[in-house]
């Protein structure tokens, strides 16, 4: 097993931190991980993107040309990762500011309503952990919830642990809206 | 956290590296994109713990001095910065050199010249490898290509250095500092003492007691004939450096047609290229530098045997690639593959190169 995904947005929406509750639950279950940022001039507002490669074997590159996995948080990423999306692959996509969906057809696409979810949940810092309710549903390697709770027990300073029920009801939000 | 495996950046990875190898000091002054170290160290606090002294200088220039300084009273002491501040370090640098200090510099490399960017790169190699700072001097050069290996060669390069009396160089780049990985970090070890730095360290400037020699410690020798001799010295410590310290790590070579030379970071994504070269047919392997310098080349030179050719990629216009040809001679077709300032190359990009440029 290797997923190769990429995680890309707005800086602000959570991109970093959901690659990096992504790379501890998958490290908490046993497998190889890489966690690696673009690190540039990111800001709120701006792009940004994470490279979260998770496997039962070591890992070469932790930076990749095509993915098992995209999730485009925005319009700019759909654009620019959605073809980086390998056959058969899975292009997650936030449906909210698009205006030109995907049109590929040799891959599955999910679009989701990210913001809606998060809106009915009441918080906003919830949105990240929604769409990784999404990709859990859809990632061929099922990482199991106790594995998912303990990553983020391990990404999460300690004040922040009394919000892991919000993310664990954030994550059950997000794998519903994967229709299968 | 002994023994446990963790998920930490490599620039995390090196701060937690050195208090755990017992370093006594560490001054820097910020600059991404390895800013992580000094922040890491200032969080952890290690004053209140083993007595590691942590200080953000005032400048690039003040925080190598202080290391000098350190470095002459015998203390395992350290720096980092990127590219830019590594250039404002090498006069420093050539001093600790000249003077015949233990020190243990980190360089996240950044892409340049000048400000330059943030983002990865390979720029320095010349810098690291061939000089920086004036004088015929060396560094001991260690290239890692993952977040363990930036922990383990903060041991490694503290062992030489104090092994060899020269300073090492980590140089790392915005990858390896940036990304996240598993990592084991070694068990605490505790400091020296001052006892066991004045054995350790008979030549430091530890405060002359009893009737022992004056230590002095200095790079000035104004009579030519001794400033000769005082770098016959140092090119024997080189040539034995040389000698014993080459590191380096073959993957896949023997069955391959063609050689990919590659460190640190960029080591990786060959490794993919490889993977994807296999896929069309093409047989690789990759010949990865640990130490640039002593750079392997006996080493490259016997993997190069019966190849049809080698590619070697850097983050740079081309750097590595003068060693490499040194080593092989004549023997195959050598060429380059480089991005440049900032520019992390995909591995289908690798895969296209070694096909346009070799096959």
């Amino acid at each position: 097993m290797t997923e190769e995904i990429i995680i890309a947005g707005f800086g602000g929406q959570g991109v970093l931190s959901m690659g990096k509750i992504l790379a501890y639950s998958g490290l908490m279950d046993d497998k190889e991980v890489t966690w690696f940022p673009a690190y540039g001039p990111e800001q709120r507002g701006g792009t940004a993107n994470v490279t979260v490669v998770l496997s039962d074997e070591k890992i070469s590159s932790p930076v990749l040309d095509a993915y098992d996995i995209v999730i485009a948080l925005n319009q700019q990423s759909l654009d620019k990762f959605s073809s980086k999306v390998k056959p058969e692959g899975v292009l997650i996509y936030d449906t909210n500011g698009i205006h030109k969906p995907p049109t590929r057809d040799d891959i599955r696409v999910f679009p989701i309503d990210a913001i809606g979810a998060t809106l009915e949940i009441g918080n906003p810092k919830a949105y990240n952990m929604v769409v990784m309710g999404a990709l859990l549903e859809v990632m061929p390697y099922k990482i199991p919830m106790e594995m998912v709770v303990k990553g983020l027990k391990k990404s999460l300073p300690e004040r922040y642990h009394n919000l892991i029920p919000l993310n664990e009801q954030a994550i059950e939000k997000g794998r519903s809206l994967i229709k299968h | 956290m002994t023994g446990e495996v963790t998920l930490m950046k490599g620039n995390e990875a090196v701060a937690l590296a050195a208090i755990r190898y017992g370093c006594d000091g560490y001054f820097g002054y910020p600059i991404t994109p390895q800013s992580e170290v000094l922040e890491t160290l200032e969080a952890e606090m290690p004053w209140e713990t083993t007595g590691m002294v942590v200080l953000q200088a005032e400048s690039e220039v003040a925080a190598i001095n202080m290391v000098y300084g350190g470095a002459a009273t015998g203390k395992a002491v350290m720096t980092s910065s990127s590219s830019p501040g590594i250039s404002l370090k090498q006069e420093g640098i050539s001093y600790i050199a000249a003077a015949r200090l233990p020190a243990l510099i980190l360089n996240v490399m950044r892409g340049g010249p000048g400000l330059g960017t943030i983002q990865p790169s390979q720029a320095d190699y010349f810098q690291a490898t061939k000089g920086g700072g004036h004088g015929d001097y060396h560094l001991i050069v260690l290239a890692p290509s993952s977040v363990q290996e930036m922990v383990d060669f903060v041991a490694l390069g503290f062992d030489l250095s104090f092994k060899y009396l020269t300073p090492a160089m980590i140089l790392a780049d915005g990858i390896v500092g940036q990304m996240m990985e598993k990592v084991v970090l070694p068990p605490q070890r505790p400091r020296r003492t001052d006892e066991e730095v004045k054995k350790q360290c008979p030549w430091a400037a530890t405060g002359r007691t009893g009737l022992r020699k004056r230590n002095v410690v200095t790079s000035l020798e104004m009579e030519p004939a001794l400033m000769e001799v005082n770098n016959h010295k140092l090119q024997a410590v080189y040539h034995e450096i040389e000698q014993n310290e080459t590191r380096w790590e073959a993957v896949g070579v023997e069955d391959a047609d063609y050689l990919i030379v590659a460190f640190g970071s960029v080591a990786r994504i060959c490794e993919k290229a490889r993977e994807q070269a296999a896929k069309k047919g093409i047989k690789t392997g990759i010949f990865r530098p640990i130490t640039l310098w002593p750079f392997p080349k006996e080493e490259l030179l016997k993997a190069a045997q019966g190849k049809k050719g080698i590619l070697v990629v850097e983050l740079n216009a081309g750097q590595m690639i003068e060693d490499v040809r040194l080593a092989v001679h004549d023997s195959l077709p050598v060429e380059h593959f480089g991005r440049l300032g900032g520019i992390i190359p995909s591995p289908s990009e690798i895969v296209d190169a070694l096909q346009e440029k070799l096959i």
